[in-house]
């Protein structure tokens, strides 16, 4: 019997997988048919990216400074203090930068979509939408899909530079740290390809987060307890998926941006 | 014209819908009538193609739109417009932007002739002056009106209502019924309304459809259904309960 449910279990989420894939390509087709509507992406541009700032811009502060400080400690044992920015300028760019701007904002906007999307399911307004002649994933997903793959890897960048700031700060300023030779090794051991490697992944986590966000808005279940539910579930399978599919991106955008 | 074909559809272990077919002529007038939960709003949804049957078909205009995709729906769409039982006013946008929400999406109109049209369809349905307002500022009557005249903006040939009359009280109701008959004859338009409201289903329609358990039970102009004998149509149009249902 357990091996009944959990084979169940599975079958679901595969299905839920294939839905939102066969939802990417119904917004890829929305898209090149023009079905994009320039205000509707301004706002959404606003909702997600303007709104977001300051979630992200604390968020990648902190890290950056408690990353500064952690790694100061660490390599102040060895004598190695001047290249502790290096590490903060390469975790960040690479790494913290993206994932912990993506996880912020699929906590912010994935619950934001779902949740909007989802009322609008219950309270029959994606059904007045299709019998005014208008496909939902043109009005609905679209200009959040296209907001969100423009807007995460600006906002990944600003979270990386802040973070990066910060770290410089309490490196040179509170730990007392020769600011020539910081900026000296900083400079030698990051290069372009940690900043596009970043980038990549800030606009793969937009694309995931709009489009897990907005397939569980519209397929949540009844009434209050079913909005709920989807919003839920939007923020842990967004989070989660930013998670996993970061480590196979990493390998993956490694080999791409090779030096 | 409008034509059902042996229309089945079940969800989980109930059978909803249960081999219904008619037919409904341009200019008809067509109430369907049913105690609550018996299909009739599932039958209405089907109708414009917002659910897939398990099997039947719904022909419109002499096209089988059973097994259209989302998209080619969006152009059958455009012969329709609905009323849902809850108004379903975007919350977001303001009467004037719910009303005129496929013009400006068409976007062949401009600004100003779009501001027109929607004073006219807010004229008609008598709530002049209310552009501005959110959906959350109206009474539940005023919404109806608004979504009905989101739905007769783009002069569609068929419109169909939800209950449209529920929740209301039965000054609105009647008020509702009204302007559900000035509409059809004004824009010379084919109506189905779903209803369990009797003054209502004698005041609007022109053929009455009952629904028990799924399947037509009788279909007839309303005096017929009225007068009728049979003690289940009898029950429901008087509004008596079957005794032998009631359970304490």
């Amino acid at each position: 019997m357990p091996v009944k449910i959990v084979a169940r279990r599975v079958n679901e989420q595969l299905v839920t997988l294939g839905e939102i894939a066969l939802l990417f390509w119904e917004t890829s087709r929305s898209f090149f048919r023009k079905r994009l509507s320039f205000g509707d992406l301004i706002y959404q541009l606003y909702m997600i990216g303007l709104k977001s700032q300051s979630v992200v811009l604390i968020t990648g502060a902190f890290t950056g400074m408690v990353l500064a400080a952690q790694t100061y400690l660490q390599f102040h044992k060895v004598r190695m203090d001047t290249a502790t920015m290096a590490v903060v300028s390469v975790s960040m760019l690479s790494q913290l930068g993206p994932v912990l701007t993506g996880l912020m904002v699929a906590g912010r906007v994935g619950a934001s979509i779902a949740a909007e999307l989802g009322t609008m399911k219950v309270t029959e307004q994606i059904d007045a939408l299709r019998t005014l002649a208008t496909h939902p994933v043109d009005y609905l997903v679209l200009p959040r899909f296209i907001a969100s793959i423009i807007a995460l890897p600006v906002l990944t960048a600003e979270a990386i530079a802040i973070g990066i700031g910060a770290g410089y700060l309490v490196t040179t300023v509170l730990m007392k740290v020769d600011a020539a030779y910081t900026m000296e090794n900083l400079l030698k051991y990051t290069v372009p390809n940690h900043l596009y490697q970043g980038l990549s992944k800030g606009l793969f986590f937009g694309a995931m987060i709009s489009l897990i966000a907005s397939y569980k808005g519209m397929h949540c279940g009844e009434g209050a307890e079913g909005v709920g539910r989807a919003t839920t579930e939007a923020v842990v399978w967004a989070s989660i998926s930013i998670l996993i599919s970061n480590f196979f991106l990493t390998l993956l955008l490694g080999r791409v941006f090779a030096p | 014209m409008i034509e059902v074909k042996d229309l089945r559809k079940r969800f989980g272990s109930q059978q909803v819908l249960d081999g219904i077919s008619f037919r409904i002529d341009p200019g008809d007038s067509v109430v369907i009538i049913g105690r609550s939960g018996c299909g009739k709003s599932v039958l209405l949804k089907h109708l414009i193609a917002l659910m897939k049957p398990d099997s039947g078909r719904v022909i419109i205009d002499d096209e089988d739109i059973t097994n259209l995709d989302e998209r080619q729906l969006l152009q059958v769409r455009q012969k329709f417009g609905m009323l849902f039982q809850s108004a379903a006013l975007f919350d977001s946008l303001n009467v004037a932007e719910n009303i005129s929400f496929v013009l400006r999406r068409e976007g062949k109109l401009s600004q100003k002739e779009i501001d027109e049209r929607v004073e006219d369809v807010l004229e008609m349905v008598e709530l002049p002056g209310t552009q501005r307002k959110k959906p959350s500022e109206l009474s539940g009557g005023m919404r109806k009106r608004v979504g009905l005249a989101r739905a007769i903006i783009y002069k569609p040939e068929i419109v169909l209502y939800d209950e449209p009359t529920t929740g209301l009280d039965p000054v609105v109701s009647d008020s509702i019924d009204q302007l559900i008959i000035r509409v059809r004859e004004r824009l010379k338009i084919t109506t189905v309304v779903v209803t369990h409201d009797t003054r209502s289903m004698r005041r609007v329609g022109q053929r009455i459809l009952m629904m028990v358990n799924g399947k037509i039970y009788a279909a007839g102009p309303p005096a017929e259904i009225f007068a009728s004998p049979d003690p289940v149509i009898h029950r429901f149009v008087n509004g008596i309960s079957d005794p032998k249902e009631l359970t304490f």
